[in-house]
C-alpha cells in the first residue's frame, strides 16, 4: 500500500498518537480506572473515575493535535489541571510521598502504550516506534503537569498561611485608656518582629497610647536575637515617647535570658500581664483598689 | 556645606516661646547651617530668658539620618547644661524604627507623644520620670 504509507509519513506522530486517543478513548478510560491512582481516588463509584479518565484522555489529545506534547503549558492542560491537583492532593493526603505519586502517574502509561502498539500492528517498527515515544513524552509531560500544579498549589497555600499567621498573629489589644498590649504567640522571626513593632508602633500613635505591654507567655523560646528584637521594639517605642514593659517571663525563660548573658536591662519587665498592667495603670495615676468589705450584707 | 552657610537668612527654624518653655517645630529636612543656627538660637533664647523646658515637635519630619538623630541628642544635651529639660515629640514609628535600625536608641533623650503630652511632661517637678527611666520614687 504505498498511497497509505505515503499518507502516514505525512501524519505526524503527535498527530497519529491524538487520533489514537480520541479513537480508544472509552478503553483507555476503562483501564485508568482499574489503575490504583484511580481506583483510590475516585472511591465512590466506577462511573466516576472512567468520567474522570474520558476527560484526561481528552486533554491529551487535544494537547497531541496541537503538536506541543513537549509543553506543559500547551492549551489542552487548563481544562484537567484542577482535577489533576485535586488528584494529586487526594493522594498526598493518603500519605504518599511525591515519588510515589509520580510512580502512579507512571503506571498510567504501560496500558496506553499495549493498546497503540496492538493498534498500530499493521504500520511498520520504526513508525510505531516513532508513535510509542510520542505517546511516553505526552504522559510524561502529564506527569509533569500534575506535578506542578499540585507543588504550587501547596506553595499558594503556603503563602496564604504565613500571611494570615502573621495577621492574626498580631492583634494590639487595648487595655486601658492609654495601655494597649500585645501578646505574642509563636517563635518569633525577623519577619514577625518586624510587623509586631510596626503594628505596636501605629497603635501608640492612633490610640495616643503612653505603655505598650509586649507579653512573651506564648514564645515558647527566648534566645539572643529575639531578645534583640525586643529591646529593638522597646527602644523605638520610647523613642516614640511611650514605654515599654515587658510581661509574661516564664521561669524558665528568665533562666535562659541570665544563662545567655542577655542584657535587658533597659527593658522594664514583669512577670505576668496583670503585674505589667498594674503597673502601667500606677504610672498613669489609676488605682485599682477591692471594694471595702463591708461584711454580711441583708438583700 | 557652602550653599546653606550662603543663605542664612532663610536657614532659620523658628522658636517660640510659651511661658515657661520654648517650642521648636522641625519640618522636612534640616540641613547642616540650620542645624547649628538652631543650637545657637536656642542657647541664647534660654540664657535671656531662663525657660526651664524645650519642647521640639517631630511630627513633622518623615526622613531621619543618623545626622538627624545626633543633632537632636547634642541639642538635648545642651539644653541640659543650660539647666532646661528638651523633650522630643510626636516621632514617627517610621523615623523610631529607622534610628533604632541604625543603632541610635538615645538612652538619655526625653520623649513624648505629642506636644501636650511634652508640654505636661515639663510642668511636672524635675524629679519626674521620663520613659524608660527608673520610674517615679
Amino acid at each position: 500500500m504505498p498511497e497509505h504509507e505515503a499518507d502516514a509519513t505525512q501524519v505526524s506522530p503527535a498527530r497519529e498518537v491524538g487520533e489514537f486517543l480520541r479513537r480508544r478513548r472509552e478503553q483507555i478510560a476503562q483501564r485508568w480506572a482499574d489503575e490504583p491512582l484511580f481506583r483510590t481516588v475516585f472511591t465512590v463509584s466506577r462511573d466516576e473515575a472512567v468520567d474522570a479518565g474520558r476527560v484526561i484522555v481528552d486533554a491529551l489529545a487535544q494537547v497531541a493535535d496541537a503538536q506541543r506534547i513537549e509543553d506543559p503549558d500547551a492549551a489542552g492542560f487548563t481544562g484537567v489541571r484542577e482535577q489533576l491537583a485535586r488528584m494529586g492532593a487526594a493522594r498526598s493526603r493518603a500519605g504518599l510521598s511525591t515519588t510515589q505519586v509520580s510512580s502512579e502517574l507512571a503506571a498510567l502509561l504501560p496500558p496506553v502504550e499495549n493498546l497503540l502498539v496492538a493498534d498500530l500492528d499493521q504500520e511498520d517498527p520504526e513508525r510505531r516506534r516513532e508513535c510509542a515515544t510520542a505517546l511516553s513524552v505526552l504522559m510524561g509531560t502529564l506527569r509533569l503537569v500534575t506535578m506542578q500544579t499540585a507543588l504550587s498549589e501547596n506553595q499558594a497555600l503556603i503563602d496564604r498561611q504565613r500571611l494570615q499567621l502573621l495577621e492574626v498573629a498580631t492583634p494590639v489589644i487595648k487595655l486601658w485608656d492609654g495601655i494597649v498590649a500585645v501578646p505574642l504567640i509563636g517563635t518569633l522571626d525577623s519577619a514577625r518582629s518586624q510587623v509586631v513593632m510596626e503594628t505596636l508602633l501605629n497603635a501608640v500613635v492612633d490610640q495616643h497610647a503612653r505603655f505598650a505591654i509586649l507579653d512573651i507567655t506564648g514564645v515558647p523560646t527566648v534566645d539572643s536575637l529575639v531578645a534583640q528584637h525586643l529591646m529593638k521594639t522597646v527602644a523605638a517605642a520610647r523613642l516614640m515617647g511611650a514605654e515599654c514593659v515587658v510581661s509574661g517571663i516564664r521561669p524558665a525563660i528568665a533562666q535562659t535570658i541570665v544563662h545567655l548573658g542577655l542584657d535587658l536591662g533597659t527593658v522594664k519587665t514583669r512577670a505576668s500581664l496583670a503585674d505589667a498592667l498594674g503597673y502601667c495603670l500606677n504610672e498613669l495615676g489609676a488605682n485599682i483598689v477591692n471594694a471595702p468589705a463591708e461584711g454580711a450584707v441583708l438583700r | 556645606m557652602s550653599e546653606h552657610f550662603a543663605r542664612p537668612a532663610g536657614g532659620h527654624v523658628p522658636v517660640l516661646r510659651l511661658g515657661d518653655v520654648l517650642l521648636v517645630t522641625l519640618q522636612g529636612d534640616l540641613h547642616d547651617g540650620m542645624a547649628s543656627q538652631l543650637q545657637q538660637d536656642l542657647a541664647e533664647t534660654i540664657v535671656a530668658s531662663r525657660v526651664t523646658g524645650v519642647v521640639i515637635d517631630i511630627s513633622g519630619v518623615e526622613i531621619v539620618d543618623s545626622f538627624l538623630g545626633r543633632v537632636l541628642a547634642e541639642t538635648a544635651a545642651q539644653t541640659e547644661l543650660l539647666a532646661a529639660r528638651t523633650v522630643v515629640a510626636g516621632m514617627r514609628p517610621a523615623v523610631a524604627i529607622t534610628l533604632v535600625e541604625l543603632g541610635l536608641t538615645f538612652p538619655e533623650l526625653r520623649t513624648a507623644l505629642n506636644t501636650e503630652a511634652a508640654l505636661a511632661m515639663l510642668a511636672q517637678p524635675v524629679v519626674a520620670n521620663r520613659p524608660g527611666g527608673e520610674g517615679r520614687p
